[in-house]
């Protein structure tokens, strides 16, 4: 066997240095690792305390609306005609997604760091608008970055984040999009960075980003796991996720991993085909390097420069995953699979059809994945999925796809 | 070797004059173009060459130096065409200590084992990765040391006496002072601030103090180069190189010439900085 033996738990990374295996770690300019290592002290403090832990409860239950329910989709289940197909519905939450559960948690810490100034970056815009609504909500100013290309075909997002207060900034170095935002940002912050806090959207990024965001995402697979067991006495035999850098997945995921009955799936974007450059499947067709404060699976060439992705989904296009899905890919825990754009459209239009969600494009990607599995499987078992975001944002991309003019 | 970097300070320091760092971006706008640029640098008055290996995502990077960067990538400059161009250099110049700068993944892709067998090799003398901290050492820089070649570390306005001696600890060659916190091409907001950090540096080691990261003109060199063993220029020769380019970004026949003249009169700004200074 080449394969390293199973840990004990999957549930104890990452270790001292940030690692998860060989994934993950600090690989930033020296000018912010003194802060990286501030941002973590001031993380490792608040975690175990209560204040903070209440606090950022009272948030998640009267602002955000947690619990988010956990939705049994009986017409779809009975269409698929196998496993029972429940959703948590994160795309019921304030501002629409599951990122606000994050950035509420950042901002916390950011007050308690005594920053003053927020930078964040996004590519559908739903981690900028969420961003814009906590910073309106604390009186922080906020600056958002948005690659230029984003900024065209997001357009209404980019009106909320201003309506908000946020300065959205166009970034048109690189190809204008969601890993150029996120160069930027970088600059900003080593420039700024007395001021400045960087509020990371997706569980990516140098230690301890991508812990600290999965444990405030962790919220949706801890309610899904005990609203599960009230429903049906049991735990699912299968957890979906849609994975671009991956807060969403890691956050239902992460709750599970010790439940090795529980198989674990994160889709990819594979946009227009794995065969070509226009997709985003950054672990199936990716392999390890470093990018933007962390080791893990990355999109690039033999030179090991960085390629630009392509997906319907704006909020899956980045040539990176977060690197504990690239750690759990390679240990065996987690299974990665693409799903291709006109397949996540045509899950779309199902679940609207079916159920009368309109999901976002990026959980559609898992909704494709969930359409493929159930049927193989028995009416006794149970696929639970995260439904991370509302479609409001992407009718217009559907409708162009579609071929109607909106 | 690292050596040939201890035989040009001490150099430097026998003629009582700071030395002027060159970077150029490997393969801007050609290789062809980039390699006479290169091997001009040392008669123009450049001390130290950092040759600039292209990265499709420089972090700490101004918009001078990004695209200088994105101009090499496209016309088709790799990391194994960078080492070839250290050889070339080498042919003729065995004395022009030369640093490759960059970031870590084209290095990572390269494989660390076989990057520094070829970069030793090629007659490289010195490594500075910016977006590798003292934290993540074992990546290349104890690697780099133990095949003899310099890691250069960045020591910045964020790098207090309490994380200055971890900064410092594996460093060699040279210390790489970062005059700001920002990107290259910014602008250098206290010169007697820089010169305070230069000094707070040199109690805490024997090495020589470099200095760069805003940088742009001859007098600019010569106050800097008053406390700092080292001034270095990057985003003002980049420029200079793309100020010469058409409209296809293409060299013309001044690319060479527009550099070299820059250059000389930076070397002419380090070479004044004692004089005034005893003055």
């Amino acid at each position: 066997m080449n394969k390293p033996a199973a840990p004990n738990s999957f549930r104890t990374g990452p270790d001292e240095q940030g690692m998860f295996g060989i994934f993950g770690g600090r690989f930033v300019a020296e000018t912010l690792m003194p802060l990286i290592l501030d941002l973590q002290a001031e993380w490792d403090n608040a975690k175990t305390d209560p204040t903070f832990q209440e606090e950022l409860a009272a948030l998640g239950k009267h602002y955000t609306g947690r619990p988010s329910p956990l939705y049994f989709a009986e017409r779809l289940t009975e269409h698929l005609g196998g496993a029972k197909i429940y959703f948590k519905r994160e795309e019921l939450n304030h501002t629409g997604s599951h990122k606000i559960n994050n950035c509420l948690g950042q901002i916390l810490l950011a007050k308690r760091m005594g920053k003053t100034r927020i930078i964040a970056e996004t590519g559908a815009g739903q981690h900028g608008v969420a961003s814009a609504t906590v910073c309106a909500r604390f009186g922080l100013p906020c600056v958002v970055y948005m690659g230029a290309t984003d900024v065209e075909r997001q357009a209404p997002n980019v009106f909320r984040m201003k309506l908000l207060g946020a300065e959205v900034k166009p970034v048109t170095s690189g190809h204008g999009t969601l890993k150029d935002a996120m160069n930027e940002a970088l600059r900003d912050w080593v420039t700024n960075v007395d001021s400045t806090y960087y509020l990371i959207g997706t569980a990516a990024g140098p230690h301890p980003y991508p812990e600290m965001v999965r444990d405030f995402q962790s919220v949706i697979g801890q309610e899904a796991k005990e609203q599960l067991m009230e429903a049906e006495g049991k735990l699912p035999d299968m957890v979906v996720a849609a994975v671009g850098g991956g807060s969403n997945a890691i956050g239902i995921f992460h709750p599970f991993l010790d439940d090795r009955g529980v198989q674990i799936v994160g889709v990819e974007a594979g946009g227009r085909g794995l065969t070509g450059e226009e997709h985003c499947a950054s672990i199936t067709a990716g392999s390890p390097g470093v990018l933007h404060g962390n080791r893990t699976y990355l999109l690039q060439d033999g030179d090991g420069q960085i390629k630009d992705g392509h997906s319907i989904s704006a909020g899956l296009d980045y040539p990176g995953i977060g690197p504990e899905h690239s750690w759990l890919q390679d240990s065996g825990r987690g299974e990665y699979v693409p799903i291709m754009d006109d397949e996540a459209l045509e899950a779309f239009q199902l679940l609207t059809k079916l159920e009368g969600i309109i999901p976002a494009l990026e959980p559609s990607h898992a909704i494709a994945e969930v359409m493929k599995r159930a049927p193989k499987m028995g009416k006794d078992q149970i696929i639970l999925m995260n439904l991370s975001g509302r479609g409001d944002k992407d009718v217009h991309t559907v409708g162009k796809h579609l071929g109607m003019e909106l | 070797m690292t050596a040939r970097m201890d035989a040009r300070f001490a150099k430097l320091k026998e003629e009582g004059r700071p030395g002027l760092v060159c970077f150029i971006m490997s393969g801007d706008p050609d290789y062809d173009t980039s390699l006479s640029i290169l091997k001009r640098l040392p008669a123009a008055g450049a001390d130290i060459i950092e040759l600039g290996m292209p990265f499709s995502d420089p972090m700490a990077d101004g918009p001078a130096i990004q695209a200088a960067g994105l101009r090499a990538l496209k016309a088709g400059q790799t990391l194994k065409k960078t080492l070839q161009m250290v050889s070339d250099f080498r042919q003729a110049d065995t004395d022009t200590p030369i640093v490759l700068m960059g970031y870590y993944n084209p290095i990572y892709i390269y494989g660390v084992d076989t990057f520094l067998a070829d970069a030793k090799a090629a007659g490289v003398d010195g490594l500075i990765i910016v977006d590798l901290p003292p934290e993540m050492d074992n990546e290349l820089c104890l690697p780099a040391l133990a095949a003899d070649i310099n890691f250069i570390r960045l020591a910045t306005p964020t790098t207090d006496d309490k994380r200055l001696p971890a900064v410092l600890a594996n460093t060699s060659g040279f210390v790489y002072y970062v005059s700001m916190t920002g990107i290259t091409g910014g602008a250098i907001a206290s010169t007697s601030a820089v010169a305070e950090a230069v000094n707070r540096i040199k109690g805490h080691t024997e090495l020589p103090v470099c200095v760069g990261f805003g940088v742009k003109t001859a007098e600019q060199a010569k106050v800097i180069g008053r406390d700092a063993d080292g001034v270095v220029v990057g985003t003002a020769i980049v420029q200079a190189v793309a100020n010469t380019l058409d409209a296809d970004n293409r060299a013309s026949g001044d690319t060479v010439e527009a550099v070299a003249t820059l250059v000389g009169g930076l070397a002419a700004g380090v070479r004044a900085a004692r004089l005034e200074a005893a003055e």
